[in-house]
């Protein structure tokens, strides 16, 4: 096994008996590299080329800041929806039973298996103004599709199985014992969920809510159908980069495509940081 | 019962009351996002009847996307699957410097929005590059041809099969191995007649999941494609621009297909949970 080396020699490796780790290591690294880490770092090294005053034009150009802003605001809505019914749909497949549950469980995943363009036109058709769901929000005085409204719609359906999925197992594994040294102490129920149980459940809500947001921004097929994509207003930062692509304006869609990732990385980190701050203060 | 218990069971759950309205929110709220959806596809996929989605799904462009769909997730998936178990082999079986970051960077597609993985091929073939231009001297087309695609759907399906294996094959441990190891089985015996059998069912997931989203995946290969039509479009892009010549029916139509495979993705998940469970 592994068992901790004395010499003080620094190793890349702790030494073992099974083979193929130079096979596997140097392939998986390699496919990496060629695959993702090459393409990636080309878009960076793009970017370094238009030079710092041609790139903050191009980032800080209204259009731009304004795609990014729908981006992100619906993207944080969409998440912040997510987080509470999403915690409302794991609680519901944790704690109770009820005739149909292990099917709700199973569609809860349908985001992650379903083409985001097919998802795309079966909101736009039902939120649309001629819709089922948005005959009805036009008769209320909402209009749903091909706005904002309609772009929040799509990244709540993209985002939900990011919240459950992380917030499902952790709930299944609270130790009922907690809840009854509680209640024998005279809690209330109430007080128990919100002093007790939802503390514990913080991490996964945030790691849910982080990733939900991470997914959001970057999210494009399912947006675009239902978004009206009016530039200034329903405009999403992934659609910018496809329109300066078009126009063949390399250097636009390189300078948002190093914005995004830089969002994206900023996403990763602080996915990260939640976890291992929450292994620090519950333990692994 | 007396007063104590009572109020002690009370505190231990929800009221019947408070539980139906939480099952209710949560049923509605599924509904309105994950239900009418799939109803929607299959209303509208229908709608003019069962001859016109057949008729939808058997027109050339159709079969054209389908075919392309097919033949890239037939490439992609593979190299993906080779690339997840040598990754969880090396992960999994050994402790290095360096671990945590390697697999970070496994993840990264995950975080990276669809249309970068695109962008990111254009940039690299596209006419204002190096790489592009030499390998069109050749006659070799990357970009808004199918190696493109394959490339993107490539990026975008790169970290499924990793993912789903690197936790089951740390759960395993190495001992299993170097049991059959000590009794002289090679690396490869080892591999095949041990690791295997114990990982299958992970890795099967993990390559239906893979195999969805390679099917499905819309804005990298949107970025790359070049939208020729019954030459580089996908079932996704060919849903795109029926949809947008205001073909509904059927856009739906071959929507109805992506849906049933992602129907399908999701029963197996499940029975493959099932087994998992007993």
């Amino acid at each position: 096994m592994t068992a901790a080396v004395s010499s003080s020699r620094w190793r890349f490796r702790e030494p073992g008996v099974i083979p193929g780790f130079g096979l596997t290591f140097g392939f998986a690294v390699c496919y990496l590299s060629l695959v993702i880490l090459i393409p990636l770092s080309g878009l960076v090294w793009r970017s370094s080329t238009l030079g710092w005053q041609d790139f903050w034009s191009l980032a800080s150009d209204p259009r731009t800041l304004s795609a990014l802003k729908v981006s992100f605001g619906s993207a944080l809505l969409a998440a912040l929806i997510n987080s509470v019914f999403g915690l409302v749909v794991a609680w519901v497949l944790v704690r109770y039973r009820f005739p149909g549950r292990r099917i709700v469980d199973a569609v809860v995943d349908l985001p992650f298996a379903l083409p985001t363009a097919v998802a795309g036109i079966a909101l736009a058709t039902l939120y649309a103004p001629n819709g089922i769901i948005g005959a009805q929000l036009a008769g209320l005085g909402f209009k749903v599709a091909f706005t904002p409204a309609g772009i929040v719609v799509a990244l709540v359906f993209v985002g939900l199985p990011f919240i459950v999925r992380t917030v499902q197992p952790v709930l299944a594994d609270v130790d009922r014992e907690v809840e009854e040294a509680a209640a024998t102490l005279g809690a209330s129920r109430l007080k128990i969920v919100v002093r007790v149980l939802l503390p514990g459940l913080l991490p996964a809500i945030l790691t849910g809510f982080a990733m939900a947001l991470a997914r959001g921004i970057g999210e494009y097929g399912s947006v675009i159908f239902i978004a009206g994509n009016i530039p200034y207003f329903s405009e999403i930062a992934p659609l910018l980069i496809v329109i300066r692509l078009e126009e063949f304006n390399y250097a636009a869609a390189t300078a948002v495509g190093v914005v995004m990732l830089s969002i994206s990385f900023l996403m990763l980190l602080l996915i990260n940081l939640i976890q291992s701050w929450s292994r620090r203060r519950y333990g692994s | 019962m007396t007063d104590h218990a009572i109020m002690l069971r009370s505190a231990l759950t929800e009221t019947p009351t408070v539980q139906r309205w939480l099952i209710a929110v949560a049923l509605l709220f599924l509904a309105f996002f994950l239900f009418l959806p799939l109803f929607a596809v299959f209303s509208e996929a229908f709608r003019n009847g069962v001859g016109a989605w057949w008729e939808a799904i058997i027109e050339p462009d159709a079969l054209a996307a389908i075919r392309l769909t097919l033949l890239v997730a037939a490439i992609s998936v593979p190299l993906n699957m080779v690339f997840g178990i040598a990754a969880a082999w090396a992960i999994a079986k050994f402790e290095f410097r360096g671990k945590a970051f390697l697999i970070t960077l496994i993840d990264l597609p995950f975080s990276v929005s669809p249309v970068i993985s695109g962008l990111v091929y254009v940039l690299l073939f596209g006419s204002g590059s190096l790489l592009g231009p030499w390998l069109k001297s050749y006659g070799i087309e990357i970009l808004f041809a199918v190696p493109g695609i394959v490339l993107a759907t490539i990026f975008v399906t790169f970290p499924f099969v990793a993912r789903e294996l690197i936790p089951v094959m740390q759960d395993q441990g190495t001992s299993d191995e170097e049991a059959a190891l000590s009794l002289g089985a090679s690396g490869w015996q080892t591999f095949r007649h041990v690791t295997l059998p114990n990982i299958r069912w992970g890795l099967l997931y993990g390559v239906l999941l893979c195999n969805a989203r390679a099917m499905g995946e819309f804005g990298a290969v949107s970025v790359v494609s070049g939208h020729i039509r019954g030459l580089t479009d996908t079932m996704p892009l060919h849903i795109e621009i029926l949809y947008n010549e205001y073909n509904f029916a059927a856009a739906f139509a071959v929507a109805s297909l992506l849906v049933g495979l992602a129907l399908v993705t999701l029963v197996l998940k499940t029975a493959i949970e099932l087994r998992f469970a007993d």
